[in-house]
């Protein structure tokens, strides 16, 4: 794999090239002692890059929408649901599938790090790693909903799953209306990553990118 | 311990900006310290617990002022060093200049695939579990120095058992490095009044994963 070919997105000035430095030193080290393989390294970044990201939740989502069976499975026991499927990374033993209603709505949140289920929906992004999201999910979520654009029913309950130990939550989204008779992977493309954090909904069929 | 990474309910951070079409790593160096930090995980210098209170325990103005990646280097070296894998002056000259301190895996190529799969927290009980769904609960006052998992926003509150999660490792005792001490692991529900008050958002519900130390009868 080609050392140097994500360089161009280091140079944001001095302060980022010391920690680059830092980091550098820090994998010569480790290397040298012999605890990190440089090559398996590579391996583990390109995993995350390219292999493990929302594509994996979606194709739950979808096969949950269109497969009654599945959906059941799946809201009793996610980790076991999932990994039968076989066709994602293994999620572990700790998934728990939480599903939006009409009458409740959830959303994912951790408030002490940054817990997410990395195996369904890839990396966590900035923003729910940071301070805003983390600190205000638990206590206003309809207003973390607004700088988000969405808007709940008033009356609809707002449950929030702070994420404290190593559980790890994911969102089954409500099925958009219009979607009748749709395939399960033309179904996935209305699955978006913060519909299955609870910070959005799934897309209209309108909605789709042409 | 009562530390700024204990964020829940705080005021005063802004707005949640999301950044469309965001990239998996922002820099080179980001990808590189999630992957070091996962072989040295492999590897078993440290529990991902110590991870986490190595994060808790940076100065307040630290935690807040560096990015996310930046803070988890920060820690992979306190450990590091802590843990006796490195030195200082090996992080001062950039090269190794003493031997190794003997690991029990190492995270080759051949072993990526399993090594990025997500390991097992359930541990065997030692005892029954002492609450089951529908029971009511009070979480405990509990200030302690070292690390916990149960948010400040949560303690002495009155809350429901919803789910149980089976016997976990125990956070507050593996980053102690006391072991697992396997405890009972529950989802508990907190109505938004409860934690917040009367001011609260009528229709909102909170709730935590609570290990059984955090719990009592309520």
């Amino acid at each position: 794999m080609a050392d140097h070919d994500h360089d161009h997105h280091d140079d944001h000035g001095s302060e980022l090239s010391e920690t680059q430095l830092r980091v550098r030193a820090l994998e010569t080290i480790l290397t040298e002692k012999g605890y990190v393989d440089p090559a398996a390294l590579d391996a583990i970044v390109e995993t995350y890059e390219t292999k493990i990201g929302p594509r994996n939740g979606a194709v739950v989502v979808a096969k949950a929408w269109t497969d009654p069976v599945f959906r059941q499975a799946l809201l009793s026991d996610a980790s076991k649901a999932v990994a039968a499927l076989g066709h994602v990374s293994k999620v572990g033993d700790h998934l728990v599938a939480v599903e939006n209603t009409p009458e409740r709505h959830n959303m994912i949140v951790c408030t002490l790090c940054s817990c997410y289920p990395w195996e369904v929906l890839g990396l966590p992004p900035v923003w729910y790693k940071s301070a805003p999201y983390r600190s205000r999910a638990v206590k206003d979520p309809r207003g973390v909903l607004a700088d988000f654009g969405v808007a709940l029913p008033k009356e609809t309950e707002v449950r929030v799953w702070d994420s404290t130990a190593e559980t790890r939550f994911i969102v089954l989204p409500m099925r958009p209306a219009g979607t009748e008779g749709w395939s399960e992977e033309r179904l996935a493309d209305l699955v978006t990553r913060d519909s299955m954090i609870g910070t959005g909904l799934a897309r209209k069929p309108g909605e789709l990118a042409q | 311990m009562n530390g700024i990474h204990d964020m829940g309910g705080m005021d005063g951070f802004g707005k949640v900006e999301a950044e469309p079409n965001e990239p998996p790593f922002h820099a080179r160096w980001e990808g590189r310290v999630l992957a070091m930090q996962r072989a040295m995980g492999y590897a078993g210098a440290w529990h991902i617990d110590h991870s986490r209170y190595a994060q808790e325990t940076l100065p307040a103005q630290v935690y807040l002022a560096v990015s996310y990646y930046q803070r988890w280097e920060l820690a992979m070296e306190k450990n590091l060093v802590a843990r006796g894998y490195i030195t200082p002056d090996e992080l001062a000259a950039g090269h190794a200049l003493h031997q190794a301190k003997p690991l029990e895996h190492k995270l080759t190529l051949d072993v990526v695939r399993a090594g990025l799969a997500r390991s097992s927290f359930f541990r065997q009980q030692q005892a029954p579990a002492r609450f089951k769904p529908g029971d009511r609960v009070r979480t405990v006052n509990i200030n302690p120095q070292g690390h916990t998992r149960l948010p400040r926003y949560a303690r002495d509150k009155q809350g429901v058992v919803e789910l149980i999660h089976g016997c976990h490792a125990y956070p507050d005792s593996v980053a102690a490095d006391k072991g697992d001490d396997p405890q009972w692991l529950y989802t508990v529900v907190f109505d938004g009044s409860e934690i917040w008050g009367a001011e609260a958002d009528p229709t909102l519900k909170i709730s935590i994963d609570a290990f059984e130390p955090y719990l009592e009868p309520a």
